[in-house]
């Protein structure tokens, strides 16, 4: 269910790290509790997020949720699919749904995320 | 079995632009009996437009049938129960309808002289001065629009007063059962949110308020009998702990109809409140609006006021702008004054005892209406109820239908649906006021139903899922509209 | 049912509150009266506020004729004493009417989204500033001294930092000098009001380009709706909030109105209040419902656009039939027919503009209050005098003429004026 090579918040995010860039997303976890997806309010390109602080939300019909980043750095990139196919979200949380692309800027701040194993067991307990 | 509602053939009927065609009218005008003039040579080319690209144009026949066809779509307090907790829908009398359309209040403009608009400032006058007396409070404004911008009237009043002590403060507190207007107006009136929890019985708990009570909060926003329709017994703990670090009590009334005639907020600690007129007072919902949201408040809030206010002099009443400690205006002109004729004249109709038994009514059909279902629905706190009560789907949600889908499944037996979901601190809440309007007849069919739906979760539950099976149009689909969203018509490609 | 609860009496329901909070006598409240007393009681406070008077008064509040068939079609149990149509499936009447309503805003005004009403234009206005300030980040907002000056008094009220702009003292609208030199980059927006509080059509096109050359929003206000029939609407605008009181709804000493509040594509998300959209139902028919409702309080909560909780649904679709009536050829012809009679007062009287004007104008008088005096005697209800809100414009008053002012009585007007030149 949750990919090896990705680690994990308390608050469902996921992010994969390559070189100094972190791709960002909702778990599958999150996309389950939330529902129907309808929409993802993101950050602005260029945009500088920290490590536990919001940086966007994710609405359903009924419902709303802060999106915390994992990681301190800068927005490189935004997933543009999300602003007409929200739905993707909930189809493929792990994958093409990734949130946005970040420049990481506090490498060892990954220290402080869960595992994949980690993460399970935190959701199966929750 | 279901007895209240057999199916009956509704009109289809397209929107206004489908059925619009080029030339229809159905209005009339006088003749000009100045000249017409060209509007280009009066205003500019650049500032007239030529005609205003898609508006429809139909006939006055086309215009009745349609509206009166969109009205049979419509559920309404008149063709029944509406039993949705905490928005209190009760029967709206009609004699508040005509007296609102007496020509002479009516038509009276807002800048008229106070000396032609004696009539509509007493009106304004009686009314404050029949809601002081119910609150128990010392001031009324009747200028707030609706119960949220009263929300936010009273807390720009806490914090001028509390300015004019030296220190505005930071924080207020709002319980976890408050509606979600409460943490949106401390907002708005510049303040932090602090949530503070509820007890086992479904009432504020009075330790962590006393935990959480210093010198940066303001004031505690509480709704009482609170949204679970419980009165909160430690009221005069409540105040008491906030008066100490000079913190202000703020009374959500939107459950004043459980209060009127028994007791006063004015006469249990209360410093600043709210009322809604189109709960309490009977002013129609109108699906949606207008609604109406007095302030009350103890004399020491008095001077903060919106402005203007009425005064009483030897010519008559008159308006007073020289306020200077006024917080200002929350809008323009004097409130939502034919929302207020509607509310004076149920006042009237009622008397100080009528006021009284319609309470008593109200609490007496939410309690037999608990009687009656709490064999079937469990109730969600043990607490004694006074004008709604709140259960819990527990048990049907194990057999698969959440509170949700049970109310879907009320319409089919000709039922308005109860509120869903709310309070967010009991558990797929279902929340239930009848109001005083209804009859035993009334309620005992609204209880078979609730009570058949109930064995049909047990039996079939997917007959309740896919409910209502009896609407002209079947289960909306919310998630389509939401994620791509269509906001108006637009003239087909 | 007592018998049911095991209850003898029904104060017994009340029984668990605790003593000290119970009131201990009667309400001092007149008993109860009769439905005849009632309509009695109000019809004699009815006559005393000038029923039958000509007036010509405005600023912001304009009488109209009401087609009777607005009261017909809001009388209806089913929209009457209905609630926010939350249960789509049986609301399906007050949706439907509501996206008509969103629909028709938008061709009036030229914007691409309207919500399904707000209050009423004063509090509309500081909506759209605080819109308009998360929209872009910045911290104030530039306000127009020809805004009406109630709004402008809500607008501080709801906690906004509003500097004001001057008008010019020739044509009326604003002063352009004195908007560029204030706008920066803390500007929001810029707020100005068409026609204004003086009755002038403002330069919508030129604020804008100023606005936006700064990175600012242009939020344009209106009061008087009837202007829409025949003036270009204020496309150049990014958000539009406006009053409706003139489409069927009654001045009742200044309430209840429904204001507008609507906006380009891009701001949508910032839009507060309630929306209407169009979907489907489970077997595929055309439905609506209300939408986007996380942006809500009863969602977001302290986060939400606003604490607003009611549209003034009834009040909106009393203007929705309204504007269904009059169509677009009405709604011209009932434009042009309130130009033409502000035109005749005008020409007729001294103006102190010189900017274009719609249905109402200043006009220098001498002295407001002895015209004012000698009009009543004639049951006629004068002008605004101006120096209530403008204390320099001690000598002018505010005149405003609809489809329902009747020649003779504005000869009489200019009659009452002229004479004392």
């Amino acid at each position: 269910m949750y990919p090896e090579n990705y680690r994990y918040t308390k608050e469902h995010e996921w992010v994969r790290v390559e070189g100094n860039i972190a791709t960002v997303g909702i778990t599958h976890h999150a996309q389950e509790e939330l529902g129907d997806i309808v929409y993802a309010d993101l950050p602005k390109l260029g945009a500088n997020v920290e490590q536990g602080k919001t940086m966007g939300s994710v609405e359903s019909v009924k419902a709303v949720s802060d999106i915390f980043s994992p990681l301190s750095g800068e927005v490189m990139e935004v997933n543009e699919l999300l602003a007409t196919k929200p739905e993707k979200l909930n189809e493929d949380p792990h994958g093409e749904a990734w949130l946005v692309k970040i420049r990481v800027t506090a490498p060892s701040e990954i220290e402080a995320l869960l595992s994949a194993a980690d993460y399970q067991a935190y959701v199966g307990a929750e | 079995m279901i007895k209240k509602v057999r199916p009956h053939p509704t009109q289809n009927e397209p929107l206004l632009f489908e059925i619009s065609s080029p030339g229809k009218m159905g209005y009339q005008l006088p003749d000009l009996d100045v000249p017409s003039l060209d509007p280009i040579a009066a205003l500019g080319a650049e500032n007239t437009r030529s005609e205003i690209e898609d508006f429809p144009e139909v006939s006055e026949v086309d215009a009745i049938r349609h509206f009166t066809r969109l009205s049979t779509w419509n559920y309404a307090i008149d063709l029944g129960l509406y039993p949705l907790g905490s928005c209190s829908m009760k029967y709206n009398p009609r004699v508040n309808e005509a007296v609102a359309r007496t020509d002479g209040l009516a038509w009276i403009h807002p800048y008229q002289p106070d000396s032609r608009s004696q009539g509509a400032m007493e009106i304004t006058a009686t009314l404050e001065a029949a809601l002081a007396e119910i609150t128990g409070m010392d001031a009324v404004t009747l200028q707030p629009a609706a119960g949220a911008q009263g929300e936010f009237t009273g807390l720009l009043l806490v914090r001028a007063w509390l300015q004019s002590l030296g220190n505005a403060r930071r924080r207020v507190l709002v319980p976890d059962s408050a509606h979600g207007t409460n943490p949106a107006t401390v907002h708005m009136a510049g303040y932090e949110v602090a949530h503070i929890a509820s007890n086992a019985r479904g009432m504020v708990d009075t330790a962590a308020l006393e935990r959480m009570v210093d010198q940066d909060v303001a004031a505690l926003m509480l709704t009482n009998p609170n949204t679970v329709g419980v009165f909160e017994e430690q009221i005069g703990d409540i105040a008491r702990i906030l008066h100490a670090k000079d913190a202000l009590l703020y009374m959500d009334g939107a459950n004043m109809n459980a209060l009127v005639g028994i007791a006063r907020p004015g006469d249990f600690g209360v410093d600043v409140m709210h009322l809604n007129l189109h709960k309490t007072f009977s002013t129609p919902h109108g699906g949606g609006g207008p609604g109406s949201g007095p302030v009350a408040v103890k004399k020491f809030l008095e001077p903060f006021l919106p402005l203007p206010r009425l005064k009483r002099t030897d010519d008559g009443w008159r308006w007073d702008y020289d306020r200077p400690q006024s917080i200002g205006r929350v809008r323009a002109f004097y409130g939502n004054f034919g929302v207020l004729v509607r509310a004076l004249a149920y006042i009237m109709a009622h008397g100080g005892d009528g006021l009284k038994r319609a309470t008593l009514d109200a609490l007496l059909n939410a309690n037999y209406l608990r009687k009656l279902l709490e064999g079937c629905y469990e109730i969600a706190y043990d607490a004694p109820s006074m004008h709604e009560c709140v259960f819990t789907d527990r048990r049907q949600a194990a057999r698969g239908a959440p509170t949700g889908a049970i109310a879907k499944r009320l319409i089919d037996y000709g039922f308005h649906p109860y509120t869903v979901s709310f309070p967010l601190i009991v558990h797929g809440a279902l929340m239930i006021e009848p109001t005083e309007t209804e009859s035993k007849l009334e309620l005992d069919l609204f209880a078979e139903a609730m009570i058949d739906i109930a064995n049909e979760i047990e039996n079939d539950p997917k007959l309740v899922l896919k409910a209502p099976h009896s609407t002209r149009i079947a289960k909306v689909d919310e998630v389509a509209a939401a994620r791509r969203p269509i906001l108006k018509w637009r003239p087909p490609t | 049912m007592l018998d049911t609860l095991g209850l003898a009496r029904l104060e017994n329901l009340y029984a668990h509150l605790p003593k000290e909070v119970l009131l201990d006598r009667p309400l001092n409240l007149p008993r109860g009266k009769s439905e005849y007393e009632i309509i009695d009681y109000f019809r004699a406070r009815g006559a005393g506020n000038a029923a039958g008077y000509a007036n010509f008064l405005g600023a912001g509040v304009y009488r109209h004729y009401r087609p009777v068939l607005v009261d017909t079609v809001i009388s209806r149990g089913e929209f009457l004493t209905s609630y926010t149509p939350y249960q789509a499936e049986i609301s399906q009447g007050t949706l439907t009417a509501i996206f008509e309503f969103q629909t028709m805003i938008c061709q009036l005004t030229g914007m691409d989204v309207a919500n399904a009403s707000m209050y009423d234009g004063s509090s509309a206005v500081p909506e759209a500033a605080l819109m308009a300030m998360r929209a872009t980040g910045r911290g104030r907002v530039l306000v127009a001294r020809s805004v009406h000056p109630e709004y402008r008094e809500v607008l501080r009220t709801y906690r906004v930092e509003a500097e004001e702009i001057a008008y010019d003292r020739d044509s009326g609208g604003i002063d352009i000098g004195d908007l560029e030199s204030k706008l920066d980059t803390r500007t929001a927006a810029v707020i100005v009001q068409s026609p204004n509080f003086f009755g002038i059509v403002e330069n919508v096109k030129q604020a804008a380009s100023l606005a936006h050359a700064r990175g600012a929003l242009l939020i344009v206000v209106f009061t008087e709706a009837v202007s829409l029939g025949l003036l270009e609407p204020p496309r150049d605008a990014d958000i539009v909030a406006g009053e409706l009181q003139s489409f069927a709804i009654a001045p009742s000493y200044g309430g209840p109105f429904a204001g507008v509040l609507a906006c380009k594509e891009k701001h949508m998300r910032q839009l507060p209040g309630r929306l209407v959209g169009e979907t489907k139902d489970a077997n595929g028919n055309r439905a609506f419902c209300l939408t986007l409702s996380a942006r809500e309080q009863h969602i977001r909560r302290e986060k939400a656009t606003s604490n607003i909780c009611t549209n003034q649904a009834l009040i909106a679709l009393m203007a929705t039939v309204f504007m269904a009536v009059y169509g677009k050829q009405g709604l011209r012809e009932l434009a042009l027919q309130n130009l033409s009679k502000a035109h005749y007062l005008g020409g007729k009287l001294h103006r102190l503009f010189s900017g274009p004007y719609f249905n109402e104008f200043a006009a220098v008088v001498g002295d407001p209050q002895q015209i004012n005096f000698a009009l009543g005697a004639q049951r006629i209800i004068g002008g605004l005098p101006l120096d209530r809100f403008y204390p320099e414009l001690k000598d002018a008053m505010l005149f405003c003429c609809t489809e329902m002012t009747g020649r003779s009585d504005m000869d009489v007007v200019a009659a009452a004026v002229n004479r004392r030149d």
